[in-house]
């Protein structure tokens, strides 16, 4: 870890300010993500702003009916809120899903968003690759890339995103609320927080420097099953190899809205209007699933290693829409 | 300086162990140093802060094979802590062997893997180490390395070492070729298992300290000795300069027996700054360090009458090693002796490749061996339509199938009848891909274990003080297996003390020189060089007593014979003691002696999805004289989870391209975790073994990972149908064999 100034302010206009009186400045939250990558020598801030004092670990109704989730509530508390668990399940699983009992007691819903990918490559600065140092070359194109994405690639860098609650914050159309460090605030969609790797990898996502996120807002909860369905390596602490979030309502048989996102395999947690739109109106049927699964996966590339998530996110999402749209509770 | 000791030349047919008044030994009795651990008394070698402390952070070459042609350390010595940035000629490359004291290959500038250390970076904190370490730069000279085994396997060639004897690179008799023409049933399977790394908990740590031109190590070992020797070699001292203590140690499974370079390197820093240096490896340089298990590449090819008879058992491996190196994975070890069949031969290979050091990993041959050849066997069954444990009771041998010499004791039969009823093995599914919960495939599989039973050089100094308590002190470690507790066992029940009545030091090599911690046979060797320490300790205070020793009973701190009863404190004056030995003998020639078990499990598979859970498992051993069958069962269950990781999770992935390790973290180095493993249910039956040693007990520790992971393939293939020959059986392996998805 190279030696870095340290500050941990009592609120947000404090906590703007020294993220931007410096160069180099970054939040530290949890910690799980930043600082094992410090550690590495692949993060190398100069100046640590601690946000942990601040007033942002609240779950609150909004007015309209949905849930807005304070940036530090840790990942274990949210799967534990019991609005949650009522209104959004699929957030509850997702996270459940994910890391292990002790990382979720310290990872929070903003860090969680933010966290970098889990390239092998990226963990090692022995390894060229394109997001720790631009231009260097990527070492998981031609290289073992089992974990990487199918979706979203570029040329220049194939990681997937890691993140299971993000996933189903894009299933529920979650936004994120920012306070810029001129006292701004903002709010967008995670489509819109995350950027695809294309020529600059190295650049995950589309906050500005000195950024904080302060809350993700959730609409009401949609009408309809919720369902996260997690594929990894072993029973916990692994990964998803593909992960499928899945709302869907009926009415007299026929499917009335259904959104899907999807982790494991794209650069961004993945969603696909077209293919969701496909479902709408239509029975249920093993070959519409494998229509939308054909629309899911119209753009997907597999590099060697990972060529295996094709078929096993159809497999998956065809059988968490039959699960859904079944006539089992 | 040896009082007494046994030498195993014929069986030891009366064991004392059966006459104690009060016996522990083969009771559940909790490991006696448990309260020190969970209270965190016990110190694991880093965890000793000697005054003056300062850290060393090993430095990783960047290239898989070449030349380190310049190292710029100004940036990092600018740095604020930072003491020295050290290369040092007598650093090693890699880890020393098992056993003798030749130093491992020495130098920091050639380069034979990727992430070999070259160097050493000390300052006064870790933090501030690492963070140096990260700022020295490295140039060097790459040169075409080997790093793909199984593209380079035409290069094999026979393995330079027969390590003592103990590995047989190849054996032969009958006519393999002739055999296989003739046989009726043929499987002939070529198998792949990948490297992998022990992973123990404590990750390799060394605090190195000089005073008055001695050495005292404190270290991470399984052999505190050997580790001595070696390091002593290393830094040109007499061996009787160095003390190396590791009273306590994280598991080592094999990855702690050599000196490793993270010892080294903190002895010369410590003699060059003046002061003790700690170096402790980050998780990701025990995997690129330390030392793995190597891949294999094995054919396995067996013939059968129409009866089920073996008349063919061939197994040919492949493995890898670095240049130079003579360990090799004897995969044909337990194929040797397993199963009946005329027409036999065995053989082993070795690649040289530019990866870090092959060396022994937790019952090395048998693991991986016996993963395939159980396979085949139950791939044999399939072909003959015989149930699985039938084919291998009709293959039972009478004696060794290859060398002449009878079994010490084998109870493999009873193991697997056992097992299956324990199991419920009746009313298991016959036909693969048939059973079906939900979603899920649910399949069974059996297989056997063997493992062999060694019996080396031990020796343990017994001492009973003046007031009655009894010391035992070996340099013997225990590496959570439960040395401390068996020994303090044998001790207070052929001396008749109440067990908190004995104080037990291990891993210290001032004290008797033992045989270490691999290989199994710890607890026996150690274990009877302590019996014939009491032994002789009963003959003393038989005599003080006036009695014959014979007529001697010795419980709860009291000597009674006819006419007499006087508490053995009164007899020891200031203390009696006695240093036992123990000394192979030609029991080892004359006898094979192996513990075998027979393992049971029920598999689920995802229809969809490929994932495999293990849903329940019975294993049934049988390995002499259980001395602990809390801690017996322990090592099992810690065997068997090593076997379902081999099977399904664990790979050490290194890039073909530059010989790096891709996944060199638990984040993606998959051990399994909780959640994999369920109830695990161990039976060791009643079995007693004369040949191999006083204790009449067979090794433990190794035996549980032998053969799991084949029950568990097996168990994948009768739930789906699929055979997969490439380990370990991860999902996108399966997939293309699942059936499809119902909408
Ligand atoms: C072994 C392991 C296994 C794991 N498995 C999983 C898994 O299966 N699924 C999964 O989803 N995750 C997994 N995780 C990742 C874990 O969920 C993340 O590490 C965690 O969510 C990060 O949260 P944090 O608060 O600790 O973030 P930090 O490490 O504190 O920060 C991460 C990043 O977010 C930035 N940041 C944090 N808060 C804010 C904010 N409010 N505004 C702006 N920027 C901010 C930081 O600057 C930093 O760049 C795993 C982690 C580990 C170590
Ligand atoms: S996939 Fe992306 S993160 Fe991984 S090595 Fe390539 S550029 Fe780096």
């Amino acid at each position: 870890m190279i030696a870095f100034d340290y500050i941990r302010p009592a609120d947000e206009t404090a906590a703007l300010h020294a993220a931007t009186e410096r160069p180099g400045a970054r939040f530290i939250a949890g910690g799980t993500n930043l600082l094992d990558l410090m550690k590495l020598g692949i993060e190398r801030p100069r100046y640590l702003v601690d946000i942990g004092a601040l007033d942002l670990r609240e779950v609150t109704e909004t007015s309209e009916g949905g849930l807005r989730i304070g940036a530090l509530v840790t990942n274990a508390a949210l799967a534990a809120h019991p609005l949650v668990r009522q209104r959004y399940p699929v957030l509850s699983q997702a996270i459940l899903a994910g890391a292990s009992g002790q990382l979720r007691n310290k990872a929070t819903t903003g860090g969680n968003l933010l966290q970098r990918t889990r390239c092998y490559f990226f963990y090692d600065p022995a390894s060229p690759c394109n997001k720790r140092e631009p231009g260097a070359g990527c070492s998981a194109i031609g290289g073992f890339n089992r974990i990487m994405a199918i979706l979203g690639t570029s040329a220049h860098c194939i990681a997937s995103h890691p993140s299971d609650m993000a996933v189903a914050m894009r299933a529920l159309d979650a936004r994120v609320e920012t306070r810029l460090p001129d006292g701004q605030t903002s709010s967008r969609t995670l489509e819109a927080l995350y950027r695809l790797p294309g020529e600059t990898p190295h650049v995950d996502h589309r906050l500005a420097p000195g950024e904080l996120i302060t809350a993700v807002v959730l609409p009401p909860p949609p009408a309809g099953r919720q369902s996260y369905r997690k594929v990894r390596d072993r029973a916990s602490y692994a990964f998803a190899l593909v992960s499928v979030a899945a709302v869907v309502s009926m009415r007299e048989g026929r499917i009335t809205e259904a959104t899907l996102a999807f982790g494991g395999v794209g650069t961004m947690p993945w969603r696909n209007r077209k293919a969701e739109a496909l479902l709408i109106g239509q029975a249920p049927s093993a070959a519409l699933f494998e229509r939308c699964a054909d629309a899911v996966l119209a753009e997907a590339t597999g590099h060697g290693g990972n060529d295996f998530k094709i078929p096993l996110l159809r497999r998956t999402l065809v059988a968490s829409l039959a699960k859904l749209t079944g006539g089992e509770p | 300086m040896t009082d007494v000791s046994v030498k195993m030349d014929a069986p030891f047919e009366q064991s004392l162990l059966d006459r104690s008044p009060v016996p522990t030994i083969g009771k559940e009795i909790a490991r006696i140093d448990g309260p020190r651990k969970v209270s965190g008394a016990a110190r694991y070698a880093a965890e000793h802060f000697p005054d003056g402390v300062v850290h060393g952070v090993l430095l990783r070459a960047p290239v898989g094979c070449g030349r380190i042609t310049a190292v710029d350390a100004t940036a990092a010595l600018a740095m604020p802590g930072v003491l020295a940035v050290i290369r040092d000629e007598r650093m090693i490359r890699n880890a020393g062997d098992f056993g003798g004291d030749a130093a491992p290959v020495q130098g920091v500038d050639e380069v034979a893997y990727f992430g070999q250390p070259i160097g050493l970076v000390v300052a006064d904190s870790l933090e501030r180490a690492r963070a140096a370490s990260l700022c020295v730069r490295v140039s060097f000279e790459s040169a075409p390395g080997v790093f793909d085994m199984m593209a380079a396997r035409d290069s094999a060639l026979p393995p330079t070492d027969d390590i003592f004897g103990l590995f047989l690179i190849h054996t032969e008799q009958g006519d393999v070729e002739r055999a296989a023409g003739e046989a009726k049933f043929l499987v002939d399977t070529i198998w792949e298992t990948p490297s992998q790394n022990h992973a123990a908990m404590e990750p390799h740590a060394s605090v190195a300290i000089w005073q008055e031109g001695r050495l005292t190590l404190h270290g991470s070992y399984q052999s505190p000795v050997v580790t001595r020797d070696q390091l002593a070699t290393v830094m040109g001292l007499p061996p009787s300069q160095v003390r190396v203590l590791s009273p306590f140690v994280g598991g080592g499974f094999g990855g702690k027996l050599g000196v490793m370079p993270e010892a080294v390197a903190a002895a010369i820093a410590a003699q060059q700054l003046g002061r003790p240096v700690k170096v402790v490896m980050s998780r990701q340089q025990v995997f690129e360090t330390t030392g793995r298990r190597p891949m294999t590449h094995q054919r396995v090819r067996l013939g059968a009458n129409r009866d089920g008879r073996l008349t063919l058992v061939q197994h040919e491996t492949i493995t890898d090693q670095l240049e130079g190196e003579v360990f090799f994975e004897p995969a044909g070890l337990a194929t040797h002796l397993l199963y009946a069949g005329e027409n036999r031969m065995v053989d082993h290979k070795v690649v040289r490749t530019n990866k870090q050091l092959a060396v022994s990993m937790r019952a090395p041959g048998e693991a991986v061996g016996l993963l395939t050849l159980e396979c085949a066997m139950d791939e044999l069954a399939e072909r003959l339509g015989l149930d699985p444990i039938e084919l291998r009771l009709l293959n039972e041998p009478e004696t060794h199938p290859e060398m002449d010499v009878p079994f010490s004791s084998r109870a493999l039969v009873d193991c697997f009848r056992q097992g299956a009823a324990r199991f419920g093995w009746e009313t298991r599914n016959t036909r693969p891909g048939q059973m079906r919960d939900g979603d899920w495939l649910i399949g069974q599989g059996v297989a056997a274990a063997a493992r062999g039973n060694l019996f080396g050089p031990s020796r343990v100094r017994a001492t009973i003080q003046g007031d009655g308590r009894v010391l035992v002190e070996t340099e013997m470690t225990d590496i959570g297996t439960g040395t401390y507790t068996i020994l303090a066992q044998i001790a207070a029940d052929l001396l008749g003390m109440p067990l908190e009545q004995v104080e037990v030091r291990l891993g210290d090599t001032n004290d008797p020189r033992s045989a270490g911690s691999g290989g199994s046979w710890g607890a026996t060797t150690s274990g009877s060089a302590l019996y014939a320490a009491c032994a002789e300790l009963r003959a003393r205070l038989a005599a003080a007593a006036g009695v014959p020793v014979e007529a001697v009973t010795l419980a709860n701190g009291v000597l009674t014979a006819p006419g007499i009863s006087r508490p053995i404190s009164e007899l020891v004056g200031n203390g009696l003691s006695v240093e036992g030995a123990t000394e192979p003998g030609e029991s080892n020639q004359r006898f094979n002696q192996t513990s075998y078990g027979a393992h049971f499990c029920e598999v689920r598979v995802h229809a969809v999805t490929g994932e495999v859970r293990v849903l329940r498992w019975t294993s049934v051993f049988a390995a002499g004289r259980i001395l602990n069958l809390q801690t017996a069962i322990s090592q099992a269950i810690g065997g068997v989870v090593f076997g379902i990781g081999g099977a399904l999770t664990e790979e050490l992935v290194h890039d073909p391209r530059t010989g790096k390790i891709v996944n060199r973290d638990l984040g993606e180095y998959h051990v399994p975790a909780h959640a994999d493993i369920p109830a695990i249910d161990i039976q060791f039956l009643e079995e007693r073994d004369p040949v191999a040693n006083p204790l009449h007990a067979k090794g433990v520790g190794e035996l549980g990972v032998c053969g799991a992971g084949a029950a568990v393939a097996n168990a994948v293939y009768n739930a789906t149908g699929v055979r997969v020959r490439q380990f370990p059986i991860t999902l996108d392996k399966l997939l293309p064999g699942l059936p499809p998805v119902a909408g």
